[in-house]
C-alpha cells in the first residue's frame, strides 16, 4: 500500500514538474536575468554618452545617487503620494462599500458607475483631469469655483502633488469599493440583525461587526495598492513631467529620467535597487497572508 | 432556526410600523446619496464622453449640457493620427499576450489543482512574488536587451513583457477556478483511459470554460491598459493606445474633443468588459486573498 502510494507520488510529481515547467522556467528567466543585471550595472561605471567609462565602480553609483538631493525629494514624493492615496481609498472605500451594500433603487446601475474608473487607462485619466477637469481657466473645476463665487485654482501649478494624488486616488478608489464590497457579501446578516434586535446603533454595528468583518481584505487592498502605487508612472509622465522643478518626480519617474533621458544606466539601476528592496518590503508581508489563506 | 426567526420577526413588526415613515425616509436618503456618489466618480468619464461630440470651440467653452452634437471629432482623430493603426496594436498585444498566458497557465494550473506536490504551495507563493518586482526596477535591463535584439518598438516585444507579466495573475486564477471544480468528474475519465491531453481538453476545459474567460478577460483589461512598458518600449510602429492618448499631452488645451473622442474609443470595451467580469476579476487581483 506505501510502496504503491510512494510511487505513484513521484509518477505525479514527475508529470506536475513537465506540465509546470514551461511557466516557471520562463518567470524564472524573466526574473532572475533582469534582476541580475539591475544588480550588475548598479555597480559598473555605464553612462551610454560616454561609452569610453567603464568598469567596477563599487559602491560609487549608490554613493553618488544617495548623497543626490532629488533621490530624497523623490522618495519624499513617493511617500506623500503612495501615503495619501492609500488613506482616501482605504477609508473612502470603506464608507462606499458599507453605502453600496444598502439597498436603494438602481444599486447596481450605481455600483457599475462608482467602479467604474478602474477600468480607465491611467493615461486617458490623467489627460481627461488635467484638461477638462482642472484646467485653470476652462475645466469644469475652475467653473464650479466661480460659479460659487470663488477662485479658480491653477492645479497644476500650485498644487501639482495634490492633483497627482487627486487623480490616482480617483482611479484607485473604485478597486477598493470592488474588493471591499466583495468582501462584504461573506458577512452575517443574522449577525447585524442580531445586534439591530439588541439595540446597536449603525455606528456601534459599523465600528463592532462590520469593519472587523472587513479587516482581511482591507490589509489586501493596502498591500496591493502599495505596490503598485510605489511605481506610479503614467500620471506623471502625461500631466507633469516630474515637475514643476522635482514637485511630483518620485523614485520610478527618477529612474526613468536617470536612464532613458539622462542615459546614465549605472545611477538608473541603483535607483532600481532601492525601488525592489522598498517594494519587497511590502510584499514579505502580502506573500506571507496570500500563504497563511492558502492553508485554510 | 425558522422558529427563531419568526419570533423575531413577530416582535420586531409593531416596531417597523411605526417606523415605517423613517424607514422609508432613511431608504430615501440613501438612495440619493447612493446615486450622487456615484454619479460624482463616474463624471469625469461621462463628461469625457460628452465632450467627444462637441465642435473644439464648445469643448473649451464653459460648461453646458446643451450643444449641437458634432461627429468631427471622431473623424478627426482616424483621418489625422490613424485611429485605427493604434488599436489594432491594442488588440494585437492585448489578445496576443493573453493567448500564451492562458497556453503556459493552463497545464501549470492544472498540475497544481490535481497533482499537487509538496512544492506546489512555495511555486505558487513565488509566481506571486514575481509580481511584487516593481517593473521600473528592472527597465533599465530590459531597455538595453531589447535595444541590442531589435525588439524596440515591436508588438512581439510588448506580448512577451505582457504575457510574463500577467502569468502570475493568471495560473494564481485558473488555480482557484480549478480547484473549487468536483475531483470525481476527471478521475471518472481517467478511469475510463482517458490521457492527460484528453482529460484537459475533453473535461477540465469545457468545464471551466466560465473560469478561464473571466481569466482571460482580466489578462486582456491588464494588457489594454498597461501603460509603463508601452510608453517606455515603444515609439510609433507599435505604440497602442496607452501610449497614442499620451501623445495628446504635448500642445495643452488645444485637441480637447480628438482626446475625449480617441479616449472614449479606447475605453469603451475594455470598460464594458469589466462591468461585465467585475465579480470574477476580484479573485484574480487579489489572488484569491478575497472571494
Amino acid at each position: 500500500m506505501t510502496k504503491t502510494r510512494a510511487s505513484g507520488r513521484t509518477v505525479g510529481g514527475l508529470r506536475t514538474l513537465s506540465l509546470q515547467a514551461p511557466a516557471v522556467t520562463l518567470l524564472l528567466l524573466w526574473m532572475i536575468v533582469p534582476l541580475g543585471m539591475t544588480l550588475w550595472f548598479s555597480f559598473q561605471y555605464y553612462n551610454l554618452l560616454m561609452p569610453g567609462m567603464t568598469g567596477f565602480a563599487g559602491l560609487e553609483n549608490y554613493e553618488y545617487l544617495l548623497t543626490d538631493p532629488a533621490l530624497w525629494a523623490a522618495m519624499g514624493n513617493t511617500l506623500m503620494l503612495v501615503g495619501w492615496v492609500l488613506t482616501i481609498t482605504v477609508v473612502g472605500g470603506t464608507l462606499l462599500a458599507v453605502l453600496f451594500q444598502q439597498e436603494f433603487a438602481g444599486r447596481g446601475i450605481a455600483r457599475v458607475l462608482a467602479i467604474s474608473p478602474f477600468f480607465v487607462m491611467p493615461t486617458v485619466s490623467a489627460l481627461v483631469w488635467k484638461n477638462m477637469m482642472m484646467h485653470p481657466s476652462n475645466g469644469v473645476l475652475a467653473w464650479l469655483a466661480e460659479s460659487f463665487g470663488l477662485p479658480a485654482v491653477d492645479w497644476f501649478s500650485s498644487l501639482p502633488l495634490t492633483s497627482i494624488v487627486i487623480i490616482v486616488a480617483w482611479q484607485w478608489l473604485p478597486f477598493a469599493l470592488l474588493i471591499l464590497l466583495t468582501a462584504m457579501q461573506s458577512l452575517d446578516e443574522d449577525q447585524v440583525e442580531a445586534a439591530r434586535m439588541d439595540g446597536a446603533g449603525p455606528v456601534a454595528i459599523f465600528f463592532f461587526i462590520t469593519l472587523p468583518h472587513l479587516k482581511r481584505a482591507i490589509s489586501v487592498v493596502i498591500m496591493i495598492e502599495m505596490i503598485f502605487l510605489l511605481t506610479i508612472f503614467a500620471e506623471i509622465f502625461v500631466t507633469t513631467s516630474g515637475g514643476p522643478g522635482l514637485a511630483t518626480t518620485n523614485l520610478a519617474y527618477l529612474i526613468y529620467i536617470r536612464a532613458l533621458l539622462d542615459f546614465d544606466v549605472g545611477t538608473a539601476s541603483a535607483g532600481g535597487v532601492i525601488a525592489i528592496i522598498l517594494a519587497n518590503i511590502v510584499a514579505i508581508f502580502l506573500v506571507r497572508m496570500v500563504a497563511k489563506n492558502l492553508e485554510d | 432556526m425558522t422558529i427563531l426567526r419568526s419570533a423575531t420577526s413577530a416582535t420586531s413588526a409593531p416596531r417597523s410600523v411605526t417606523g415605517l415613515r423613517s424607514a422609508q425616509s432613511k431608504r430615501a436618503i440613501i438612495t440619493v446619496l447612493g446615486w450622487s456618489v456615484a454619479l460624482v466618480i463616474f463624471f469625469p468619464i461621462f463628461w469625457m464622453i460628452l465632450t467627444g461630440f462637441k465642435t473644439e470651440t464648445a469643448a473649451i467653452a464653459d460648461p453646458t449640457l446643451i450643444f449641437s452634437p458634432t461627429l468631427e471629432s471622431y473623424q478627426d482623430v482616424q483621418a489625422r493620427s490613424g485611429y485605427i493603426r493604434f488599436a489594432l496594436n491594442s488588440v494585437a498585444v492585448a489578445f496576443g499576450s493573453t493567448f500564451f498566458a492562458l497556453l503556459l497557465a493552463i497545464p501549470s494550473a492544472y498540475a497544481m489543482a490535481f497533482l499537487p506536490t509538496k512544492r506546489t504551495k512555495g511555486t505558487l507563493l513565488w509566481m506571486l512574488s514575481t509580481k511584487m518586482l516593481p517593473s521600473v526596477g528592472v527597465l533599465v535591463p530590459i531597455y538595453l536587451i531589447f535595444r541590442d535584439v531589435g525588439l524596440l518598438d515591436t508588438r512581439t516585444g510588448l506580448i512577451i513583457i505582457y504575457t510574463l507579466m500577467n502569468l502570475p495573475i493568471v495560473v494564481w486564477m485558473l488555480y482557484t477556478f480549478f480547484k473549487d471544480m468536483p475531483k470525481d468528474i476527471l478521475e471518472a475519465g481517467r478511469m475510463d483511459g482517458a490521457s492527460t491531453f484528453q482529460e484537459v481538453f475533453f473535461l477540465l476545459l469545457p468545464l471551466t470554460l466560465p473560469g478561464i474567460a473571466s481569466t482571460g478577460l482580466l489578462s486582456i483589461i491588464l494588457s489594454w491598459n498597461e501603460a509603463f512598458w508601452s510608453l517606455n518600449l515603444t515609439s510609433s510602429k507599435a505604440a497602442p493606445l496607452t501610449a497614442y492618448i499620451a501623445s495628446f499631452s504635448s500642445p495643452e488645451g488645444l485637441f480637447w474633443a480628438k482626446l475625449s473622442a480617441a479616449s472614449t474609443m479606447a475605453i469603451a470595451p475594455i470598460l464594458i468588459l469589466g462591468w461585465m467580469t467585475q465579480k470574477q476579476m476580484v479573485r484574480g487581483l487579489t489572488f484569491g486573498a478575497v472571494k
